[in-house]
């Protein structure tokens, strides 16, 4: 486990890597991607992308909540939030390229 | 929206790349997060989300049909925490 945190720079590169496209133009297009899956959920439609996992968006309802420090109660308003479920196989991939420290516990 | 919509979208608003290349730059994108996921790393685009790998402990499960204790191995599992900006848009935007 090498517990790095990945950002754009680094997608930007693999695609430079893979596809013959200036770095300039591929991180243009990477924001393209994020771009266009940010605007169907804010449309509120799902994506799904296939062998990773699908994005849907959910409307939850008001509720009573309660703030930790004051005990305070506050209305919760209702508010649709992101949930994202992974695809058999991301899961599968992520449980076998693990073997190292799952195997310690 | 699938992942071919997703392609079909982007060739449009991209006419001087051929459609195979947007498909291998989707592709790309989607493998380096499951790779990243698949070392243990986290990967976050500011705005959009994080992705970060979870560990559940092995446990002792239970058949639910028979009642039949079963051990549970422990496992990773994968999680999306959604961006600052993108929560936002989907609380502002056509509802």
């Amino acid at each position: 486990m090498t517990d790095r945190t990945i950002t754009r720079a680094q997608l930007s590169e693999a695609v430079y890597q893979e596809v013959g496209l200036s770095r300039n133009e591929s991180a243009d297009l990477l924001e393209a991607v994020l771009g266009e899956i940010s605007n169907a959920l804010a449309r509120g439609e799902a994506v799904k992308i296939s062998s990773f996992g699908s994005f849907a968006v959910r409307s939850k309802g008001q509720r009573v909540g309660r703030n930790p420090k004051t005990g305070e109660e506050v209305p919760i308003l209702p508010r649709r939030v992101l949930v994202f479920r992974p695809s058999q196989l991301l899961k599968k991939r992520i449980n076998d390229g693990d073997t190292v420290k799952s195997g310690t516990e | 929206m699938t992942k071919s919509e997703l392609i079909a979208r982007l060739a449009e608003s991209n006419p001087h790349l051929y459609q195979r290349d947007v498909e291998r730059i989707v592709t790309t994108i989607f493998d380096e997060i499951a790779a990243a996921l698949a070392r243990g790393d986290r990967v976050e685009l500011r705005g959009f989300g994080a992705f970060s790998v979870k560990r559940r402990d092995a446990r002792q499960g239970r058949n639910p049909r028979t009642g039949e204790a079963v051990a549970v191995e422990g496992k990773a599992i994968p999680f999306f925490k959604t961006g600052k900006q993108l929560r936002e848009r989907l609380n502002t935007e056509g509802q």
